[in-house]
């Protein structure tokens, strides 16, 4: 109870530092966009701040490179102990599409644990508020996993070797093969 | 001369008015020749593998797991929803929709996997799109599972041994 007292009185901002650790600024202007008056996210008490260490969400974009890795696993490591990562768009969800080059090394998940994933290259504003949400709680995520099998409709063999004239004269098959 | 600036300043923002969207209460409508997340429409799909040869950031993967049975995998990790899969596809099986609220708490919510049936092609063994009658019925499903008897079957100028001439191989997926 006390717990849920906590959360309800304390999970309201979050403050979130924006770490950008080899991408192409495409996902920085997004979540800048998200922080102007248009897509105003300081009225749910989301504020971008300066140092890792008063942050409680990190906005990772870009995909690990072989330079910056360390210092976002730093930049993890200062947060403080509840925190969260958000891997925004393509290269930090799955490495980008330079994602075999030498100086990536992947995904931003190969060097600190992400909580959320954002794809898009970028994402829209939108769909940042959106991931937010989805972290929050206000909305349940849409996404969900498809898998699609045929359906198989069996032919019965039949070989020219099991036929045989019944008592009618009619042409049947004496064995026939359920596969 | 500077307060008359602030004071203009301030008729500027007054009139501008309200320019917060009210995006999380209700959804905007996304612009023009916007593409999302694509969505691949499996009764479609000839399994042609186009769309895994075009796509640079090679997240459509597609495997023969026997002779008969194709898998493409789309997994949706560093799409960057370019459309180039839905460009080249000859059957329209991909369409790149308008979603883009994609977020999610485990990146396996975004694969999207297609077991595809093929006709086998009776000279190397491997999966095809078949263009006789016959065929087209075998990979809508109805299957006999007879490999070595379909040269009676299918129209060809060679056959297939008993034993697979392609192996069976391991997949192993992340």
């Amino acid at each position: 109870m006390l717990k849920n007292l906590c959360q309800k009185m304390f999970g309201r901002s979050l403050w979130v530092y924006h770490a950008n650790s080899g991408g192409c600024n495409g996902c920085d202007i997004e979540v800048l966009n998200v922080l102007t008056p248009y897509y105003d996210v300081e009225r749910f008490g989301i504020k971008l701040v300066g140092s890792p260490r008063h942050a409680d969400v990190m906005l990772c974009q870009g995909p690990a490179m072989r330079s910056t890795g360390q210092a976002l696993k730093r930049a993890y490591e200062a947060m403080p102990a509840p925190k969260l990562v958000f891997a925004i768009g393509s290269c930090a969800c799955g490495g980008g599409v330079w994602f075999d080059s030498y100086s990536v090394l992947g995904p931003v998940e190969k060097v600190v644990p992400v909580n959320y994933y954002i794809p898009g290259c970028p994402p829209r504003p939108e769909a940042i508020i959106y991931g937010v949400a989805v972290a929050l709680g206000l909305v349940d995520k849409k996404v969900a996993p498809v898998e699609f099998k045929q359906i198989e409709f069996p032919i019965p063999n039949y070989h020219p070797g099991d036929l045989r004239r019944d008592d009618h004269g009619m042409v049947v098959y004496e064995k026939i093969k359920q596969v | 001369m500077s307060v008359l600036g602030k004071l203009e300043e301030t008729l500027i923002c007054l009139k501008a008015g309200r320019v917060t969207l009210p995006y999380p209460a209700e959804a905007q409508p996304v612009p023009e020749k916007f593409r999302g997340r694509p969505i691949f429409d499996a009764t479609k799909c000839v399994g042609c593998s186009g769309c895994a040869n075009n796509c640079p950031a090679r997240e459509i993967l597609v495997f023969d797991v026997c002779q008969e049975i194709r898998i493409l995998q789309y997994l949706g990790r560093r799409c960057t929803y370019c459309g180039r899969c839905a460009d080249v596809c000859p059957e329209k099986a991909i369409t790149m929709s308008l979603e883009f609220e994609n977020a999610t708490n485990k990146i396996s919510d975004l694969v999207q996997k297609l077991d595809l049936f093929m006709s086998t092609c009776q000279r190397c063994g491997r999966c095809f799109k078949g263009t006789a009658a016959l065929e087209e019925l075998k990979m809508k499903g109805y299957r006999s599972d007879d490999i070595p008897h379909e040269r009676w079957i299918y129209r060809a100028h060679s056959f297939l041994e008993s034993e697979p001439v392609v192996d069976d191989i391991q997949i192993e997926l992340d």
